[in-house]
């Protein structure tokens, strides 16, 4: 049994978390039929304390801080960089939109671990945030459909789940930290998000009223986005925009909630006890439509970012896949999903929409194929790529037949042939090194709103 | 019988049921639905086989219908399936009764005459001179007449390293459904690995130590016998891969490495043979196969 040592960081508006878990490595499938590699357990080992994101300013992440702190929680823990398998950094909420996000990001990705991806973007921050908190098991234990929402700092990360599945994703710009306090409640930061929606001003004490009324409004966009609420201008305003599309308001059976703010959904803290909106956004919450309902809160709350980072970002491919000439581990591989038919044609175009020569072509598949098919596939596969390396994720059980049928076209060109990985559309791929017979893969989105320096 | 009218029919009993008596009384009990559309109203059936059996839910009044209707969706097994007093509902009977029937049948059927030349294959038959034989005589399916045995001998020319068979065994549908792309997968699989795979053979009423008897014939290193698993309840087109490294006469059962559940609802049938090919080429690099190739892992 092969044991993984995966690390989460998550960078995240107002604080920054790392947990330390190991993912075991099993085979389900029986000793007479073809292995069937998956991630069986998913053990915390370490859990950090939970810190506020250090700023250089408020356009700066101080990443050499985080760094440093990596390095301390690792001690800590009694562990190197050098035993980190796998594992993902993420750069989440108001963060992300820092002018150096991206250089921190790679930093500390690199610096966590040889494998350690960096990942950024609402619709990532949305999935993981679900698995980590276990919204998406109770999906899948239950079959009901569940709303999560992830409230942070900065942002909401929503993600709709049905059967155990994320169906939809999406971002509000609802969060606990829009409006900071200093310790005698004077208002020191407004977010740009919040321009034209409160009467806040820099500097001002506000009352109770004036409070609730932000929480208030704050509340009912979150209430539009559960289609508990009929949706205006709101929504759309307070919808961030990174994302590929808007949220249509959906109705789910339950709503579950992790992030900073759910911990203030149910317990009762004094209104300016974290500086900020998350107490009142809190308790605005509780009182809302959003608890009127069945909700939960998830079984981790601040911290299922960075354990859905931690546990849930590798996935396995399929156990019979086909590599040959391919240096491993690969990161950053973009990804073009094509659609059925492929023509030799979408394949040549897949590249030409990229700036590098490596694209990773992906498509659904077919569920029990002819070998005619496959070769039929193979062939249009090379014959569009010309001579670049071939990199192909399949959704169904298909790949080791179709790399070998690659191969005999094209004995040469470095190949790569997975399955069993469902790709998103904007994402990119990061292959690690074989783990038996399964290969261990990062489906990730780099969608990074970077304001650029004047 | 379609889905709406089974609906209709549920419908029909709990309408039928006195609420203080949740068990329906097998006289109320109707699962022929007579369609009067039909050309021939007074015999016509719908055909219980056509009903996919992961979407028939006959429990009435469960607790979870959706959750449960969710958990048959991943498995072929008749659950579910209510029941009427003590015993199963005349549906689930005729349903149980009609796949075991199929399963029979295809024990019984057989390929084309010219399966194997369609194929490309050399076609031989074992000492069984018809099915019932090389159902009763499991020792016969092993083993070929002289006449037999020259064909495959002349057929075969020098010593192949690795040589493919393919048997009808106990499903001639399975055979028909995967062999031909699983072979095809074989092949390549094994020349990206600069193995060349010679001339296939098909054998008539194959068992799988029919390989043994090939490779004395032969003096292969290495057969792999893809032959029709005994036909079950779920599926009549199950195939399994028989590796034998050093094939003889004798050879003991524990020396075979087996990949099975090949067909469509399983492992793909070119995918398998991409796994067989990679197998064959570990099988032969260790010199051994069977239960030696696993505690040598394991050491």
């Amino acid at each position: 049994m092969d044991k993984l040592l995966s690390i989460g960081l998550d960078v995240g508006t107002t604080t920054t978390q790392l947990i330390l878990s190991e993912l075991t490595v099993e085979n389900k499938g029986n000793a007479f039929s073809v292995p069937e590699m998956v991630i069986g357990d998913r053990n915390i080992l370490y859990q950090s304390p939970v810190i506020f994101t250090p700023l250089l300013s408020d356009e700066l992440v101080d990443g050499e801080a985080i760094a440093r702190w990596v390095g301390e929680q690792y001690t800590a823990a009694g562990i190197t960089k050098e035993q980190v398998d796998t594992g993902a950094v993420i750069i989440t909420g108001e963060t992300s939109r820092k002018e150096n996000a991206q250089e921190v990001l790679h930093h500390l990705a690199g610096f966590a671990g040889d494998f350690v991806v960096a990942t950024a973007g609402p619709d990532l921050e949305s999935t993981l945030s679900a698995k980590g908190a276990g919204a998406v098991d109770y999906s899948e234990k239950t079959g009901k459909t569940v709303l999560h929402m992830d409230i942070g700092g900065g942002t909401s990360n929503l993600s709709f789940i049905e059967n155990g599945r994320i169906t939809a994703t999406g971002c509000l710009n609802v969060g606990g930290r829009l409006v900071k306090f200093s310790e005698t409640g004077e208002v020191t930061y407004i977010s740009p998000v919040l321009e034209g929606l409160c009467g806040l001003s820099l500097g001002e004490i506000p009352t109770p009223a004036k409070l609730s009324a932000i929480t208030e409004i704050l509340t009912q966009a979150l209430e539009m986005a559960a289609d508990l609420r009929p949706a205006t201008a709101l929504l759309d305003k307070l919808t961030t925009k990174e994302n590929m599309g808007f949220w249509q308001p959906k109705k789910a059976e339950v709503i579950s909630f992790s992030g900073g703010v759910a911990d203030c959904i149910e317990s009762t803290h004094p209104p300016f006890a974290f500086g900020d909106l998350g107490v009142t956004l809190g308790a605005a919450i509780r009182q809302s439509k959003l608890c009127g309902g069945q909700y939960r809160l998830g079984e981790h709350t601040i911290r299922a970012t960075v354990l859905g980072a931690g546990s849930h970002s590798t996935q396995l491919s399929g156990s019979t896949v086909f590599f040959d000439g391919v240096q491993l581990p690969k990161q950053n591989l973009p990804v073009a999903m094509l659609t059925e038919p492929i023509t030799a044609e979408k394949v040549r175009s897949a590249y030409a929409g990229q700036d590098t020569d490596t694209v990773v072509l992906s498509f659904a598949g077919e569920p029990a194929p002819t070998y005619a098919r496959v070769q039929a596939l193979a062939s249009t596969i090379v014959s569009g790529s010309g001579n670049r390396e071939i990199f192909v994720c399949v959704e169904t059980d298909m790949a080791k037949a179709l790399g070998n049928a690659i191969r005999l076209l094209s004995p040469q060109t470095p190949c790569l042939c997975i399955d069993r990985v469902r790709m998103q559309p904007e994402s990119y791929l990061d292959i690690g090194l074989p783990v038996g017979p399964a290969l261990p893969v990062v489906v990730k989105t780099l969608v990074l709103a970077t304001k650029k320096s004047p | 019988m379609n889905k709406q009218e089974l609906t209709n029919l549920v419908s029909e009993i709990l309408s039928q049921m006195n609420g203080t008596q949740p068990q329906v009384k097998a006289s109320e009990y109707k699962t022929v639905v007579y369609n009067e559309d039909r050309p021939d109203p007074a015999g016509a059936v719908d055909d219980v086989s056509k009903i996919d059996l992961r979407k028939l839910y006959l429990v009435e009044d469960p607790a979870d219908e959706k959750a449960f209707r969710r958990l048959k969706e991943r498995t072929p097994a008749r659950l579910g399936s209510g029941r009427a007093g003590p015993r199963y509902k005349t549906l689930t009977m005729l349903r149980f009764r009609a796949d075991h029937a199929a399963a029979q049948d295809a024990v019984f059927s057989e390929l084309p005459e010219d399966f194997g030349q369609q194929n490309g294959l050399v076609s031989v038959k074992t000492e069984c001179k018809d099915k019932d034989e090389y159902l009763t005589r499991p020792d016969k399916g092993r083993r070929f007449d002289s006449e037999n045995a020259a064909k495959i001998k002349s057929a075969i020319t020098g010593t192949p390293r690795v040589q493919l068979v393919i048997g009808d065994g106990l499903s001639s549908a399975a055979i028909a459904a995967n062999a031909m792309d699983c072979a095809a997968a074989i092949r390549d699989g094994l020349k990206v690995r600069g193995i060349e795979l010679g001339q296939g053979i098909f054998v008539k009423y194959c068992r799988v130590g029919a390989g043994d008897a090939v490779g004395d014939i032969t003096g292969c290193e290495l057969v792999c016998v893809l032959v029709g698993e005994r036909p079950g309840l779920v599926t009549d087109k199950s195939m399994s891969a028989y590796i034998t490294y050093k094939p003889h006469t004798g050879v003991s059962e524990s020396a075979r490495t087996v990949v099975s559940n090949i067909h469509a609802q399983g492992t793909p049938a070119v995918e398998a043979g991409a796994y067989v090919a990679e197998l064959i080429d570990t099988i032969l690099k260790r010199k051994v196969s069977g239960v030696g190739l696993h505690t040598e892992e394991a050491q």
